[in-house]
């Protein structure tokens, strides 16, 4: 039994979506890579006081993920039955 | 402040939030869920992964290690915010299953394995002990700093007492608010409504406090960086290793853990709710930690040296006078804490009942599904547990010494529920996986994680001896707990994650790379990594259901309750058009009752309890192949009903055509009837009549030879056709006396042509024959033969219409049998007689009464039939066509 074959190029609609996807599978990537950033530049000792700009630059991280996350939910959560199909 | 008036206070919270369960409950219970199953409580009963080790332990952590408290909130905001990846497959596959916990999950990925969930169960226990000892502590500490408000009025002669009476009051909380009823599907709508409560109460204060400290104590926020810049931690040491590390196990903790596991999959797992989540949720924790530096630089600024930095929440607050803001706090962190113990109990307690009571109750008893009350065993059991587990972190928490920072309590139990994480991941993603892989790699993580930090916490000479720590295992340098494989100098935590996660990832990776993986396990594993392929495809069925419904619903009974048992049955009774409880036991049925089932008592119990109504213990391959064996069987049989069917068809088609033809003869019969007397009168009335006029006597004697000759006649017709009937009967009743010999075919027809040419001579018939072909000797019965041949020409002589009559015989010789054709250019027999031209009495037309009552064509086949011929109408040769048929070799009969 052969599956039905995937549409090679989608309408614009559903090509959206899953673009959306694709940037929410990146988002937490680009999350982690932001987090560990620190590390390059306080390294163990230093005489430098870096917690309060630290922290504000992982405050700054963390509210930017819940933000861009926040654009993305809806249009992940909404699960209607695209309109999937050729481009034509 | 008094201490009866904090003890009061918190029975009066806890009095309160019973009160919100209980409602939500009584609401949820009337059907009204509504708001109930939002987003928004999704969200908020979440936050249970903010314990009173984010609300005093990381204010306390901070005022350790700067900002590397902040990993702790950093890991699930990535995995919330990454919730496509994971946790929406996780959501889905938990609906689907109608998993219970995270060991019903793993148990029902790798074939419903009853070992893989005790393991898991087992692992979870252990790793919750020094949680929850946490959570013991804080409260023990948190009353200790009221104590020490007073110094006087009322002390805490020991601390001990006040954990003891903490664990004691969250278990009978715990008890009344988990295991009051066994649902379907291990909700709980009243705890998820009170930790949400509790979730606010816990931010509101957090948030109350810091907004205290910024704006009342360090003088606004531009005041407070210099502050944190004049601190004693305001150069963050940044541990590398640390800081990834603890990112990853925090992640891995959020994921893995079985209350958040409870409240994220289980309670209320929907895909709408986990994307609101997905960034409501990192917003909660951001918000729980965005306070926790400024409180801790002011602690560490305004404290006494030596105070515990872990209880600056309420310390700070007591120092500066602000009693009312020190209890909000205090009920902020009492509220972290029971809402932790609860739903981690609760959790833990399902998960011992459905892995460990049950199995071990079904094996001692096992026909104690279809007699005992299940529901009450597992209630029973449920109870227990939950006093058990909290009696383990009581233990933990004697054992430990109530002293250690709260963190680093925590970070121990993080790192041992992370250990289910890759066995998790290769579950969902790896259709390798197999059971024992995931056995393999749970027990090395597990047994590598306790050795290496786990049973280290207890302190040197506790639980390991001093010289295991010294000279490792047996004196085996390389195996020494906080440094294997001789790899020195790291920190103990970490050395613990890497090893732990490297080790069991091998091990699980390698044994499902060398093992076969079940049926059932591999169906299992098809349906979880593909779960959003095919949505409906189910595990396995029940195809050899031989189950008694009556039996399943007194099992299903023992465990929904019998309300709801009842309504499952009589909704599916329903479904299948059937009046009353009882529906048939379909495959779809029990799969979804054993699904059903699985929301209360576990995948595999459900499974074991269902396999002993149905009357199979596990699925084997000998089961399949019986299974797909049967399969054959059923299209077998089927072929068979349909050749059957297919001869019903032709049958009835032949009574179809019997009817048809017996009516019709039926109508023939009466007309026989009126014939035959006709027939028979006629000459009778001749006969009278002429017999009369010449008794009367006074005739001319050639009147009288005359009206003789006429009776003659007519007395010779009579006879004829009383000699056909008798002959007809001989015939029919098969009692002819055949008299068998050899005879040239040429020569009867001749003497049948020159009989025949009697009937009607004055017609010239042109006769074609084939003489050569009609040269061959047959053994019959040569009169009645020639009979048939006579009855044949005479009928065309008689009947053929044409102007010039021809006849042509042809004679064919085929297998043993000869055929002679009698074929004129007449008009033929009309279709809808063709039937009947050999009943008896049939008579076509009354055109030309040429003698014959219509007996001789059934004549004629009788006597075939007696000659092992037949004699046939043959339709389509231009005109009247019989062919007659016999055996060139006519043995006598046996008969």
């Amino acid at each position: 039994m052969k599956r039905p074959r995937a549409p090679l190029f989608l309408k614009r609609g559903s090509y959206r979506k899953r673009r959306l996807r694709d940037g929410a599978r990146m988002l937490p990537i680009l999350g982690a890579i932001l987090m560990l950033l620190p590390i390059l530049w306080t390294p163990g000792e230093t005489a430098k006081a870096d917690t309060a700009t630290d922290g504000i630059y992982l405050f700054a991280v963390w509210i930017g993920l819940v933000l861009v996350a926040a654009l993305l939910a809806p249009g992940l959560a909404d699960d209607r039955p695209g309109d999937e199909g050729e481009e034509r | 402040m008094p201490f009866n008036i904090l003890v009061l206070s918190c029975l009066a919270y806890v009095a309160f939030l019973f009160l919100v369960a209980f409602l939500a409950e009584r609401r949820a219970a009337m059907g009204r869920i509504g708001w109930l199953r939002s987003p928004m409580i999704y969200t908020l009963s979440l936050s249970i992964y903010c314990t009173a080790w984010t609300f005093y332990g990381a204010v306390g952590y901070a005022a350790r290690s700067g900002l590397e408290f902040v990993t702790i909130y950093l890991g699930p905001t990535l995995v919330f915010v990454g919730w496509w990846l994971l946790l929406r497959k996780l959501v889905v596959i938990g609906r689907q299953q109608r998993v219970t916990s995270i060991a019903d999950l793993i148990s029902s990925r790798f074939g419903k394995s009853n070992l893989l969930g005790v393991v898991v169960t087992l692992l979870a226990v252990v790793a919750a002990t020094p949680y929850i000892a946490l959570q013991l502590q804080s409260v023990t500490l948190s009353f200790g700093v009221f104590a020490s408000e007073t110094p006087e009025g009322w002390a805490l002669p020991d601390r001990d007492s006040t954990a003891i009476w903490v664990a004691g009051g969250l278990a009978l909380f715990t008890i009344l608010f988990g295991t009051r009823n066994l649902d379907a599907k291990e909700q709980h709508h009243g705890v998820v409504l009170a930790i949400a409560v509790e979730a606010v109460v816990k931010l509101v204060a957090l948030l109350a406090v810091g907004i205290f400290v910024v704006w009342g104590l360090a003088g606004g926020p531009a005041e407070l960086f210099e502050r944190i810049d004049a601190s004693a931690i305001a150069d963050w040491d940044l541990q590398p290793g640390r800081w990834a590390g603890l990112i990853f196990v925090s992640g891995a903790a959020v994921i893995c853990l079985p209350r958040m596991f409870q409240v994220m999959i289980v309670e209320d797992g929907e895909e709408r709710h986990m994307a609101r989540a997905s960034w409501a949720f990192p917003l909660y924790l951001l918000l729980m930690s965005l306070f926790i530096i400024p409180i801790a630089v002011m602690g560490l600024e305004r404290m006494p040296e030596g105070s515990n930095p872990d209880m600056f929440m309420l310390t700070l607050p007591l120092s500066e006078g602000q009693g009312t803001l020190a209890m909000l706090a205090f009920l902020g962190g009492f509220s972290s804490a029971t809402s932790m113990v609860i739903v981690e109990s609760i959790a833990l307690a399902t998960m011992v009942s459905n892995h460990v009571v049950m199995p071990i109750w079904l094996r001692l008893r096992p026909k104690a599904a279809m007699s005992g009350d299940v529901r009450r065993i597992v209630i029973l059991s449920r109870r227990l547990a939950i006093v058990g587990v909290l009696t383990l972190g009581y233990m933990y928490y004697r054992l430990s010494g109530g002293s250690a920072a709260l963190a680093a309590i925590g970070l121990i139990a993080f790192v041992g529920v992370a250990q289910v994480l890759p066995v998790l991941l290769g579950g969902l993603y790896w259709r390798g996986a197999t059971r024992l892989g995931a056995v393999a790699g749970l027990v090395t993580g597990f047994a590598v994680w306790a050795y290496t930090l786990y049973l280290p916490s207890f302190g040197p000479g506790a639980a390991l001896s001093v010289a295991v720590f010294e000279q490792g295992l047996g004196g085996i340098g390389w195996l020494r707990p906080q440094a294997l494989f001789g790899v020195e100098g790291m920190d103990p935590l970490l050395h613990a994650l890497f090893w732990s996660m490297v080790l069991n990832t091998v091990a699980f990776c390698l044994v499902s790379l060398f093992t076969f993986p079940g049926p059932v396990e591999r169906m299992q594993g098809a349906a979880f990594v593909n779960v959003f392929d095919a949505e409906a495809a189910g595990p396995q069925g029940w195809a050899r259901g031989r189950a008694e419904p009556e039996a399943l619903l007194v099992m299903t009974q023992r465990i929904l309750g019998k309300e709801a048992a009842l309504a499952v049955f009589a909704a599916e009774a329903r479904r299948q058009g059937k009046d009353g409880y009882l529906p048939d036991a379909t495959p779809d049925f029990v799969a979804g009752l054993e699904r059903r089932l699985a929301g209360s008592v576990g995948a595999a119990t459900a499974h074991a309890m269902i396999s002993q109504i149905v009357g199979r213990a596990t699925v084997s391959v000998e089961d399949l192949m019986a299974v797909a064996n049967e399969t054959a069987q059923i299209m077998e049989y089927s072929a068979e009903l349909e050749s059957q069917r297919e001869e019903l068809t032709r049958t009835a088609r032949q009574l179809r055509e019997a009817n048809e033809k017996l009516t019709q003869l039926s109508v023939q019969k009466d007309a026989f009837l009126s014939q035959i007397s006709h027939e028979l009168r006629t000459p009778m009335t001749s006969i009278r009549a002429f017999s009369e006029i010449l008794t009367e006597g006074d005739l001319p004697p050639e009147m009288v030879a005359n009206y003789g000759r006429i009776i003659h006649e007519e007395a010779i017709r009579l006879t004829r056709l009383l000699d056909d009937l008798l002959d007809l009967s001989v015939l029919e009743n098969g009692s002819v006396q055949l008299n068998l010999g050899l005879a040239n075919l040429q020569q009867l027809i001749d003497r049948a042509l020159a009989s025949a040419s009697h009937t009607r001579p004055e017609r010239i018939f042109v006769i074609h024959r084939d003489l050569p072909s009609e040269n061959l000797f047959v053994r019959t019965d040569a009169d009645r033969l020639v009979q048939v041949f006579i009855n044949l020409i005479s009928n065309a002589r008689k009947y053929c219409d044409a102007a010039a009559p021809e006849l042509k015989i042809t004679v064919r010789q085929r297998a043993g049998r000869v055929s002679v054709d009698f074929v004129d250019n007449g008009s033929g027999i009309p279709k809808q007689s063709q039937g009947i031209i050999f009943e008896k009495f049939a008579r076509l037309t009354d055109q030309t009464r040429a003698g014959g009552a219509g007996l001789g064509l059934a004549i004629c086949r009788e006597v075939m039939a007696n000659l092992g011929g037949t004699i046939g109408y043959l339709p389509g040769q231009g005109g009247a066509a019989f062919r007659v048929t016999l055996p060139l070799r006519l043995e006598q009969q046996a008969a």
